[in-house]
C-alpha cells in the first residue's frame, strides 16, 4: 500500500498542482500503467482498426462505497465494459474521472484504485485517460467516479443493441440469479440491520459474451440487467409493441437470501439492479447450444430459460406465477433503491 | 424457501381452485378490507383464476389511501418549520396534498427521512438532540401500538425532541358503515394483521347484525383461497359467522398486551377518512398524559386551505363502489410516476394495484 491510514485527500489534490501531480504519478500512474496514459497528455492518442466503435458512458455513487463482492472502482469498471459488451463490443479503453469530497481516506481511494486497475487488467482494458476534482467537505458524499469506454464493433453485431430480428418463439435467457447486488448493497448499510449472506454479483461479462457471439448463433439481442432490473429490460423491449414477453417466476432464479429481504421489506426480485448478469433473447432453434456455451463459464454456470417472445399481447411483459397465475408486470415507477450503483 | 414456498404450492392452490368451483354457486361480493390483501390478488393473479360469479372488491384498508388530505397538507407545514425532521413510513413521502407533497419539500430542502418502524424515528430523535423530530403515525391497529409503544418510550426516557402526529385510525367503524352501506357485501375477507391485534371478535356484529359471512385472513395465496372457500361454504348455505383462517397469527381475543399499551396512549376520536368524511369514533387521539409528544398540540402552523381532488373517484372505489379503471383520471392523467390521489401512491392501494398488475392479459 502507498499510504497510511491516516493520509486524508486535501483541496490541493484538484488544485491542478503539485499535489495533483503527485496523486496522478504516485497512485494512477501505478496502478493504470500503460503505454497511452504515461503520455500524460490532454487527451489519449488511440489507433484503432475497426471502421465502427461503440462508445457509453456511467456515473457510480453507490453507497456504501465498499460492499460484499465488490466497491465503487470495480463497479465503475465493470458497469461501463458490460455496456460495451453487450452492445457485441470489445471493449478497449476506459477514461475515468473522479470527484472526491476533501477529507477522504487516501488509502481508501487506493482500494478502489487497485480494483479497478485489477478488472480493468482482467478485460484486457486500458485506462487511458483521467480526471481529479476534489470538494470541500460536505460538498459531495465521499467519492463519485464516472467511467466512459470505447470498444470495437465488429459490423456482423452492429444490429444487436437494435433488437430488430426479435420474433415470436425467442427464448430469453438470463445467466443467473437476480438481485444479489441490490440485496449485498443493502446489507452493507448500517441503516437497515440485515444481515444477508450473499455477495454482488458484480462483474465483467465480456469474455462469457463473446464465448456466445464467437460460437454460436442466434443471438438477437443482450442487454445488461441493471439499474431497473430484469423486468425494465424486458419492458422496454416490449414497448415497441410488435410482440408480447411472457416469464415464468418457476424458472427465474432468485436466491433464498434475496428473496427472503424482498418479502420483508417489499421489494420485486424482477427490478432489482444486478451488475453481472446479461439477458439474452435468441432463436428458439440456438437457444440450448447456447445454454451449453454459457454454462461452460464461471459467470454463466447458473444460466438457463427463463421465458419466451409471444405473439399474444403485443406490448405487454407479464409473468406465470408460480401458483399458475399471471399478472403483468410493468415499467419501474419511481425509485426502488436510491445510490445502488 | 421455508415457510413461503408452503404457503405457494400449485397443487394446493389448484386443489383449493376446484373446491371453490364446486361448491359456489351463488352470484357473490367478497370485499377484502386490507390492501395487503388486495396487492398479493393482483401480485399472483388469483382474480383471473377464480370463477366469474365470484366478484373481489377493493376495501378501505390502505392506511395511506384513507389518509385525509388537510393531514398531508400539516404534515407540509410541519415539514417547513425550522429545524425538524420529517420521520415517516415510506408511502407517504409522495402523497400528493394541496399544493405539493413531502417528496418535493423534501427536494426545496427540507429533512423528509424514511423509517421502516417507529424505533427508528426514535434513535434518529436521540441522534439529533437539537431537531424536532416529528413522526407522522398512520394505519390502523397493525401500526397504532409500535406508535403506542414509541411514545411511552420517548415518555419514560425524557425525549423532549420526540413529537408523534397521529392520523392512527380504527377499523370496525368503518366496516360497519360499508355494512350498513348502499354495496352488498357477502362476505369479508378480513384483514389479518389488524387481527392479530384486536382479535377476531370484533367482527362479530358485522356477522350477527348485518348477516355478513367473516374469514380473518392470512396473506399467502393459499390463505386467500382457503378463506375464500370458508366465505363460499358460509354463503352457499346462509350461515354468518366469524371464523379465523389465519390461525397461525390470530387468536379470538387477540393481543391484549398490544390493546393495553394502545389503550394507555390513544383515545377514540372522530376522524376524517379521505374518501368517506367523517367517521365517528373512527381515529385515535394521544390521550393528554402524553401531550407534550403530540405533534397537533405542540405545533401551531399554519396550513394551506385544503383543495378537494377534482375528478378523482378513490372515495367510491375505497368504498367498493366502483373499480379504479372506472375513473376518468386512471392511467393518464393520474399514475404510480403522476399520482392525483393517495390510492395510486400506495403499494396497498387498489389504483395502484390495478395499475402495475391489472391489465387483462
Amino acid at each position: 500500500m502507498i499510504y497510511s491510514e491516516d493520509d486524508r485527500v486535501l483541496l490541493g489534490h484538484g488544485s491542478g498542482g503539485i499535489l495533483t501531480s503527485d496523486l496522478i504519478s504516485q497512485l494512477f500512474l501505478h496502478y493504470f500503467k500503460n503505454d497511452i496514459l504515461e503520455e500524460l497528455s490532454d487527451s489519449a492518442f488511440l489507433q484503432m482498426k475497426s471502421k465502427k466503435i461503440s462508445f457509453t458512458t456511467d456515473s457510480f455513487v453507490v453507497d456504501p462505497l465498499f460492499f460484499p463482492g465488490g466497491d465503487i472502482g470495480k463497479l465503475a469498471v465493470c458497469g461501463t465494459i458490460n455496456d460495451l459488451a453487450v452492445s457485441g463490443a470489445k471493449p478497449m479503453f476506459l477514461s475515468c474521472g473522479f470527484i472526491i469530497e476533501e477529507g477522504f481516506s487516501l488509502s481508501q481511494l487506493e482500494k478502489i484504485v487497485r480494483s479497478m486497475a485489477e478488472e480493468a487488467e482482467k478485460a484486457q482494458v486500458k485506462i487511458v485517460t483521467g480526471d481529479t476534482k476534489v470538494v470541500a467537505k460536505g460538498q459531495c458524499d465521499k467519492l463519485f467516479i464516472n467511467t466512459s469506454g470505447i470498444g470495437k464493433l465488429p459490423a456482423k453485431y452492429i444490429g444487436l443493441s437494435k433488437a430488430e430480428y426479435i420474433c415470436k418463439g425467442d427464448k430469453i435467457i438470463i445467466n443467473g440469479s437476480l438481485g444479489d447486488h441490490s440485496i449485498s448493497v443493502l446489507s452493507a448499510r448500517n441503516s437497515l440491520k440485515i444481515q444477508a449472506n450473499l455477495v454482488s454479483d458484480c462483474a465483467i461479462l465480456n469474455e462469457l459474451i463473446y464465448q456466445v457471439l464467437d460460437n454460436s448463433r442466434g443471438v438477437k439481442f443482450m442487454r445488461d440487467a441493471t439499474r431497473g432490473g430484469l423486468a425494465t429490460v424486458l419492458y422496454e423491449l416490449a414497448e415497441n409493441k410488435k410482440y408480447g414477453i411472457a416469464i415464468d417466476e418457476n424458472s427465474i432464479p432468485v436466491k433464498d437470501t434475496v428473496r427472503g429481504v424482498c418479502e420483508l421489506l417489499g421489494f420485486d426480485p424482477l427490478y432489482l439492479a444486478n451488475e453481472g448478469k446479461v439477458v439474452m433473447i435468441v432463436a428458439e432453434e440456438s437457444a440450448n447450444e447456447i445454454l451449453k456455451i454459457m454454462k461452460r463459464h464461471p459467470l454463466g454456470k447458473e444460466s438457463c430459460i427463463i421465458g419466451e417472445v409471444s405473439e399474444t399481447n403485443p406490448g405487454l411483459v407479464w409473468l406465470n406465477t408460480q401458483i399458475g397465475g399471471k399478472r403483468m408486470v410493468d415499467k419501474l415507477s419511481g425509485e426502488q433503491l436510491p445510490r445502488i450503483c | 424457501m421455508k415457510y413461503i414456498d408452503e404457503y405457494r404450492s400449485p397443487e394446493l392452490v389448484n386443489c383449493l381452485l376446484s373446491l371453490i368451483k364446486q361448491t359456489s354457486t351463488k352470484e357473490i361480493n367478497l370485499m377484502e378490507v386490507c390492501g395487503g390483501h388486495t396487492m398479493a390478488i393482483h401480485k399472483f393473479g388469483i382474480v383471473d383464476m377464480l370463477p366469474k360469479n365470484i366478484h373481489l372488491l377493493s376495501g378501505p384498508g390502505c392506511p395511506v389511501c384513507v389518509t385525509d388530505k388537510k393531514y398531508i397538507d400539516q404534515c407540509i407545514a410541519y415539514s417547513r418549520m425550522q429545524n425538524t425532521i420529517i420521520t415517516t413510513y415510506g408511502d407517504l413521502i409522495r402523497v400528493p396534498g394541496s399544493s405539493s407533497s413531502l417528496e418535493k419539500e423534501g427536494a426545496k430542502g427540507a429533512d423528509i427521512r424514511m423509517v421502516y418502524s417507529t424505533t427508528d424515528a426514535l434513535e434518529i430523535a436521540k441522534a439529533n438532540p437539537q431537531k424536532k423530530v416529528i413522526f407522522l403515525g398512520i394505519g390502523f391497529e397493525t401500526t397504532a401500538p409500535g406508535s403506542a409503544v414509541c411514545i411511552q418510550q420517548a415518555f419514560q426516557e425524557n425525549i423532549s425532541n420526540f413529537y408523534l402526529f397521529s392520523a392512527h385510525k380504527i377499523m370496525p367503524p368503518a366496516l360497519k358503515l360499508l355494512a350498513d352501506g348502499e354495496i352488498r357485501i357477502d362476505g369479508f375477507i378480513c384483514p389479518g394483521h389488524v387481527s392479530t391485534i384486536t382479535g377476531s371478535k370484533i367482527y362479530e356484529t358485522l356477522a350477527d347484525e348485518n348477516s355478513i359471512s367473516c374469514v380473518v385472513c392470512g396473506f399467502e395465496p393459499l390463505d386467500i383461497l382457503q378463506s375464500i372457500y370458508m366465505l363460499v361454504k358460509q354463503i352457499e348455505k346462509n350461515e354468518t359467522r366469524v371464523e379465523i383462517q389465519y390461525t397461525r397469527a390470530v387468536q379470538p381475543e387477540g393481543n391484549i398486551l398490544a390493546q393495553k399499551i394502545l389503550m394507555d396512549v390513544f383515545e377514540v376520536r372522530d376522524d376524517w377518512w379521505r374518501g368517506f368524511g367523517i367517521i365517528p369514533s373512527s381515529g385515535l387521539k394521544i390521550r393528554d398524559k402524553y401531550k407534550q409528544i403530540d405533534a397537533e398540540t405542540e405545533f401551531d402552523v399554519d396550513v394551506e386551505e385544503t383543495i378537494l381532488d377534482i375528478g378523482c373517484i378513490c372515495g367510491e372505489i375505497l368504498k367498493g363502489l366502483k373499480s379504479p379503471n372506472e375513473c376518468l383520471l386512471f392511467g393518464e392523467a393520474c399514475n404510480p410516476s403522476n399520482p392525483a390521489g393517495a390510492c395510486m401512491v400506495s403499494n396497498e392501494g387498489s389504483c395502484h394495484a390495478f395499475y402495475k398488475y391489472g391489465k387483462n392479459i
